[in-house]
């Protein structure tokens, strides 16, 4: 119950945000040349005016900028996402057949920079200044500094096309009809590339943090105090530091959620996944107002609910902010 | 006599290159009986801590002993293997830490912490370690032991949480107990409670306890035994009345010397005319709250104080944590602002004041703060530092460097110092350069928080010493925050003492020494640790 009323009072003091980043997206996108109807008369291979000027009547693009976008938040309040021109269904349906694609990618990227960072960096903190620690952190540099997608070229270059090991895009095997735990795997052989590509700059930071996080709770009081009751090395790590370290790293999910999304823009594009950060980029050159804002909106949700997850999960991790309460 | 508990045996520890001196201890043989408190006194950087984390062998990375020996009940501890250690620890030697503020897990509860002892070492079912827990809990008598198991570390007080970090030493009764400053994060009164449990415990088991501390009415209260240690080396060693009483190193005696009696100064001047008059003055603190109502939390951390600060005269507030007596420091030189009341600096009120109005009033009254080493913004030079409030009130950059030059004499630093950077100052040598850069406005009221609670004894005497002479030669008022009584009756000519916002005494020192009014005034007399040594003046130590 107090869940549920924290989750409406965050999302109610995230909705003026809301709002601003729509108006904001409709009225650059009308500064853009051209637009939907544009857009489809050149996928139909041309036309004449007149049936243009029918088309944007149809759609609803000859009204003034200010009257579409009120029309437009008046739909959004009854929950209704609109009809997207270019796929020619709801934008709502177009949305719900991309978002399970970019959620999975986002979410085994999200686990494996966590999980991978969390342990380099342990490693790197109890090995500091000595060979493993130069290791991790260079690699992590690496890591940082290379672009994502030029990873994602190299890998298809090097797994794909030299080493034939994994299929170079695409979310699963087209036409090839696996149902069950075939399935399963067939997806999970096309996303083991973008995942990597997109989770590897993410690790780079978390190992990074959680490097830092960990030295210093590590030189902490209550550390000694633990050794003090005859605890050994690694009960000191698992059962006083590591809960202490992790609370950084959890307040960097939450604020890196929305770039992770952004991430995926490119990392979608490179191996050809159908998912939503791919919608976005096309709903762009297709000048598709309707499916672009449906994106934005579905986007914050998306990066909303994760904020509220990683409070409620640091909440249960540190018992003084739930006091605070 | 039996064979000594712990028996440590010419032992040097080496610090790492680049330290101040190459040894932390050098050739330091010291033993302690099983059912004996040992007192281990010092002043920073005597190597006091250091011998204790060495037989717990918690030393940190790059310091290691490179000679001597460590025998518990006969066996070496510094040759020990790392997993002997480890069931030494907790077990059979138990440790408690200065800070309880930090030496806990925050994020476990505190019976979990204390249970955890008995899952390291010993096969007992959850439920008999519950039960122990909790007779630990009832045994270093903490309210409502019970609701204790489950309370996390932020929900108890610093006087409980030492209680459970004892709690937590104690568990597998250990025979021989470390305390390194168990007591100094602690109010006065909490300490000497926590004092009287662990003498108390330590008489019930018969443990050996090695007890590390800087201040010597804790020795008088505790100490069987005493060892004095100076940068590293052991100094004297003998019986507590023998070297509280009759020290024959030269350095105990002048560590003893500086040690202020609890005898309050002849009160002086305190007919003179009031330049400082504070009337009826609150602050509350609001906290929480804010959408939802019904949650605010309304703190009364100033109640109602009047008093007032005799022309040249020193005016102590003393008190315990939270007793708003810092609170009251700040609003009288405005860096917060009181609810209600009036603050006369003269025949100005300062409390009525607009922001802008105050600053020109800044320089007549300042404040020196408690904690030199975070007080001075470390990027700036020690003369810059002084001569930036006469720059700020118009004077040229010249006669500003002039005017600091001139302090630095004052207050006792070489002035050719004014060029260093404040780390490269010891703690006592900021204080100073605090106290320059509060005279430099030519205050004609100083305000001073806790001045000297962050410095070793010797440096507190001088740093007092200061503070008295330059009151007798610039004609200064003083406003003296203090938690410790015995300061407060070497410098104070009148005392108030303050609890939970209000004002429950005030007086001339002498007086409210001798007689005091409040029951709580005499509580916190009754607390001093070793009230009934006098130093320099042989006398029997309360049993």
């Amino acid at each position: 119950m107090t869940i549920l009323l924290l989750a409406l009072r965050r999302l109610a003091a995230s909705l003026p945000t809301l709002l601003v980043i729509l108006a904001g997206l409709f009225l650059l996108l009308q500064l853009a040349p051209g637009d939907t109807v544009d857009a489809l008369m050149a996928q139909m291979g041309g036309g004449d005016p007149a049936t243009a000027e029918e088309l944007r009547r149809y759609y609803g693009l000859d009204l003034p900028a200010a009257a579409q976008l009120a029309r437009y938040l008046w739909r959004l309040v009854q929950l209704d996402l609109g009809q997207s021109a270019i796929y020619g269904k709801p934008v709502a349906t177009v949305i719900a057949e991309r978002l399970p694609v970019t959620l999975l990618l986002m979410g085994a990227s999200l686990t494996l920079a966590f999980a991978g960072g969390t342990l380099l960096g342990i490693l790197a903190a109890r090995r500091i200044g000595q060979w493993p620690d130069t290791l991790i952190s260079t690699l992590g540099l690496m890591f940082y500094a290379t672009p994502s997608f030029w990873f994602g070229l190299m890998g298809i270059v090097l797994f794909a096309i030299r080493l034939g090991w994994l299929p170079a895009g695409g979310f699963e095997e087209v036409g090839a009809g696996y149902m069950g735990l075939t399935r399963m795997l067939d997806i999970a052989r096309h996303l083991v590339l973008p995942t990597l590509t997109l989770a590897l700059v993410f690790l780079a930071t978390y190992l990074r943090i959680m490097r830092a996080s960990m030295l210093e709770v590590m030189s902490l009081d209550y550390v000694r105090t633990a050794r003090a009751k005859g605890l050994g090395e690694t009960g000191v790590i698992v059962r006083h530091a590591l809960r202490n370290a992790l609370l950084p790293m959890v307040t960097l999910v939450g604020l890196q959620a929305g770039t992770m999304l952004g991430g995926s823009v490119v990392v979608e594009s490179v191996f050809a996944l159908p998912g939503l950060g791919r919608l976005a980029y096309e709903s762009v050159v297709q000048r598709d107002l309707n499916t672009l804002l449906g994106i934005v909106f579905v986007s914050a949700l998306l990066v909303i609910t994760v904020n509220f997850v990683v409070d409620l999960v640091y909440g249960r991790l540190d018992p003084r902010i739930a006091a605070g309460r | 006599m039996t064979e000594p508990l712990l028996s440590i045996e010419n032992l040097s520890v080496r610090l790492p290159q680049g330290a101040d001196r190459s040894h932390a201890l050098s050739g330091v043989s010291l033993s302690l009986a099983a059912n004996e408190i040992l007192c281990v006194v010092g002043e920073s950087g005597s190597g006091k801590s250091v011998l204790a984390n060495t037989v717990m062998r918690l030393l940190p990375p790059g310091v290691t002993p490179d000679a001597g020996r460590v025998l518990f009940s006969g066996r070496d501890l510094v040759g020990a293997s790392e997993a002997e250690m480890r069931r030494l620890r907790g077990a059979a030697i138990g440790m408690v830490f200065q800070e309880p503020m930090t030496a806990l897990n925050p994020l476990r509860r505190a019976g979990d912490q204390i249970a955890e002892t008995f899952r390291i070492h010993t096969k007992l079912g959850a439920r008999e370690i519950r039960e122990k827990t909790l007779a630990l809990l009832t045994e270093v008598r903490m309210p409502d032991p019970v609701a204790a198991l489950r309370a996390y570390p932020h929900e108890l007080s610093g006087g409980q949480r030492q209680r459970v970090m004892i709690a937590m030493a104690l568990a597998l009764e250990p025979a021989l107990l470390i305390a390194d400053e168990p007591t100094t994060a602690l109010d006065v009164t909490t300490q000497g409670r926590i004092l009287a449990l662990i003498r108390d415990i330590q008489r019930r088991r018969g443990m050996g306890v090695l007890f590390i501390t800087h201040d010597f009415g804790v020795v008088a209260e505790i100490a069987d035994r005493v060892a004095v240690m100076q940068a590293g080396r052991l100094v004297e060693e003998g019986p507590a009345d023998a070297v509280l009483n009759r020290p024959q190193a030269p350095y105990t005696r002048t560590l003893i010397a500086a040690v202020p009696p609890l005898l309050p100064r002849p009160g002086r001047g305190t007919e003179a005319p009031a330049i400082l008059a504070l009337d009826g003055v609150s602050k509350t603190y609001r906290t929480g709250g804010g959408l939802l109502p019904g949650r605010a939390r309304v703190t009364h951390a100033v109640k109602d104080v009047s008093l007032s600060l005799p022309r040249g005269t020193t005016l102590g507030i003393v008190g315990e944590s939270g007793s708003g007596k810092s609170t009251l420091a700040r609003c009288i030189v405005r860096l917060l602002d009181p609810d209600a009341g009036a603050i006369r600096l003269g025949e100005t009120d300062l409390a009525a004041l607009s922001r802008r109005a105050m600053r020109a009033q800044a320089r007549r009254v300042q404040m020196v703060f408690q904690d030199p080493f975070a007080s001075l913004n470390p990027r700036r030079r020690a003369g810059e530092l002084v001569a930036q409030g006469p720059m700020l009130q118009g004077a040229s950059r010249a006669e500003a460097m002039a005017k600091a030059r001139e302090l630095f004499g004052l207050v006792g630093l070489d002035p050719a110092a004014m060029d260093r950077f404040p780390h490269e100052f010891s703690g006592g040598q900021r204080q100073r350069i605090g106290l320059a850069r509060a005279l430099a406005l030519e205050p004609e009221v100083l305000v001073a928080d806790e001045p000297v609670s962050a410095l070793d004894v010797s440096v507190q005497a001088q740093v007092l010493a200061l503070l008295d002479q330059l009151r007798d030669r610039l004609g200064l008022s003083m406003l003296f925050i203090t938690h410790d009584l015995r300061v407060a009756g070497q410098i104070c000519d009148r005392i108030a003492v303050m609890k939970d916002g209000v004002v429950v005494e005030a007086g001339p020192t002498a007086a409210v020494f001798a007689a005091p009014q409040a029951a709580y005034t005499g509580a916190l007399l009754e607390a001093v640790p070793g009230r009934s040594w006098i130093p320099g003046r042989p006398h029997a130590p309360a049993a």
